[in-house]
C-alpha cells in the first residue's frame, strides 16, 4: 500500500513538473503543455469535467470508473471531428449545457441507469472534445497537444472523484450537492454569455 | 590520525590538479551515440507510448506475460532496427501510429484477456515495426549500431519498470487507474488518426 501511495505521489509530481523546454525545434514541449493547459484554462471545461467526477462518485461503482474510462475515448471522437473539420453547430451551447445538466444531476442526486448516464456524459464529451480539436494552435505538435488535453481532462475527473469521495458522510453529501449547484450556476452563466 | 587526514587531503588536492576536462558543454561532441539512441526513444511518443501501453497490459495479465514480453519486445526491436539499418530512410505513417495507440490503449482499457502467445506476437510485431523505422533513421555510420543498442536498452528498461509497477498492483482501484491510462492512450490514438486524415 505504501509503495502504491509513493508511486501515485511520484506520478502526480511528474505530471505537475514544469517543462524544461530544452529543445523546442518544432514546438514539441509547447505542444504538450499547451494541450495540458487547454482544458484547465477554460473554466467551462473545468466545471464540466469536475462534475463528471462528482457524479461518478455519487453514482458509485461501476459508474465511478466507467465514466472516466469511457469519457476520454468519446471526447477524442469529438476532437477527431474537430481536427478533420466536420461542422458541429452550437459547440459553446453544448459545453454550457453540459455544466448545467451535470451540475443539476449532482445537485438532485439523479441516479439513472448506467447506460443513460454514460450516453448523457458521452454526448457532452463530444462537444468538449470538438472544442479542443478545433482550437489546436498553429505550429503545435498535434500528438503532444492531444495527449496533453486528454491527460488534463483525466486529472480533472480525478479531482472530481476525489472531492466526491466525501459523499459517504452526511456533511459530504451536502457538500457535493452544493458543488453541483455551483457547477450548474456556472453553466447558466456561460450559457448566458454564449447568447 | 592527523597524519592520515593530511595524507588524504594532499592526495585529493594532487588528484584535483590532474583532473581531465569534463567536456560539460557537449554542443560539438554530443553525449555519444548510445545516449542518442536512449534519448531518442524517451523523447519519441510514437515509440514510447505503445511500448508503455504494452508493458501495462502485460503487467495487468501477470508476471508470466511480463517475463515473456520483457525479452520478446527488445529482441524484436533490435532485429527490426538492424534490418532497417541497411534500408533507405522511411517516415512513419501517422495513421499506423494511431492504430498502434488505439490497439494497445484499447486493450489496456478493456483489460483484454490476451493469451500468452498473442501477447508475445503483438510484442514482436510492435518491436519489428518500430525497430525498422528507428533503424532506417539511425543512419549508415558505424555509430548507428551503437545508437540502436542504446535505443533498445531504453525499451528494455522502460518495459521492465512499467510492467513491474503494474504487476504488483493488487487493489481494485489501482487496476482501474491503469485501465484509465489505457483509455488515455487510445484517445490520443483517435486524435492522431484525425490529424493523419486532416494532413492527408
Amino acid at each position: 500500500m505504501n509503495d502504491v501511495r509513493r508511486s501515485a505521489l511520484l506520478a502526480l509530481a511528474l505530471l505537475c513538473a514544469q517543462s524544461a523546454v530544452a529543445h523546442v525545434q518544432k514546438g514539441e514541449a509547447a505542444g504538450l503543455l499547451t494541450g495540458f493547459m487547454h482544458p484547465i484554462s477554460g473554466f467551462d471545461h473545468v466545471l464540466a469535467m469536475v462534475a463528471v467526477g462528482l457524479w461518478g462518485a455519487q453514482l458509485g461503482a461501476p459508474a465511478i470508473w466507467v465514466l472516466p474510462v469511457a469519457f476520454p475515448l468519446v471526447m477524442a471522437s469529438g476532437g477527431m471531428l474537430g481536427f478533420i473539420g466536420v461542422p458541429l453547430p452550437g459547440v459553446e451551447y453544448g459545453i454550457a449545457a453540459s455544466a448545467i445538466l451535470l451540475g443539476a444531476a449532482v445537485l438532485v442526486e439523479l441516479r439513472p441507469p448506467l447506460v443513460v448516464a454514460a450516453v448523457l456524459v458521452g454526448v457532452f464529451a463530444i462537444f468538449h472534445g470538438y472544442a479542443h480539436g478545433t482550437e489546436l494552435p498553429a505550429g503545435q505538435n498535434a500528438l503532444l497537444f492531444s495527449m496533453g488535453f486528454v491527460v488534463a481532462t483525466g486529472c480533472l475527473h480525478a479531482v472530481g472523484i476525489a472531492i466526491g469521495t466525501v459523499h459517504r458522510w452526511t456533511w459530504g453529501r451536502r457538500l457535493v450537492r452544493a458543488a453541483g449547484a455551483g457547477v450548474c450556476a456556472g453553466g447558466l452563466y456561460f450559457m448566458w454569455n454564449a447568447f | 590520525m592527523r597524519c592520515r587526514r593530511w595524507c588524504r587531503t594532499g592526495a585529493f588536492v594532487g588528484i584535483s590538479f590532474f583532473a581531465l576536462s569534463a567536456n560539460a558543454h557537449l554542443t560539438s561532441t554530443g553525449m555519444g551515440p548510445l545516449y542518442d539512441g536512449l534519448m531518442h526513444f524517451l523523447t519519441s511518443p510514437e515509440d514510447l507510448v505503445p511500448a508503455l501501453g504494452l508493458a501495462l497490459l502485460c503487467g495487468l495479465r501477470g508476471p508470466r506475460y511480463g517475463r515473456a514480453v520483457l525479452f520478446a519486445l527488445p529482441c524484436a526491436w533490435l532485429l527490426g532496427s538492424f534490418a532497417g539499418l541497411g534500408a533507405a530512410p522511411v517516415v512513419g505513417s501517422g495513421a499506423v501510429s494511431a492504430v498502434w495507440f488505439l490497439l494497445v490503449g484499447g486493450m489496456v482499457a478493456a483489460d483484454a484477456k490476451l493469451s500468452l502467445r498473442a501477447s508475445v506476437a503483438l510484442a514482436v510485431l510492435l518491436g519489428l515495426y518500430h525497430g525498422f523505422l528507428n533503424g532506417t533513421g539511425a543512419g549508415r555510420s558505424a555509430s548507428a549500431a551503437i545508437t540502436v543498442v542504446g535505443l533498445v536498452s531504453a525499451v528494455f528498461v522502460l518495459f521492465a519498470l512499467a510492467a513491474a509497477f503494474a504487476v504488483q498492483l493488487q487493489q481494485h482501484w489501482a487496476r482501474i487507474a491503469i485501465r484509465v491510462i489505457g483509455s488515455w492512450i487510445a484517445a490520443s490514438g483517435l486524435l492522431l488518426l484525425g490529424w493523419a486524415i486532416r494532413s492527408g
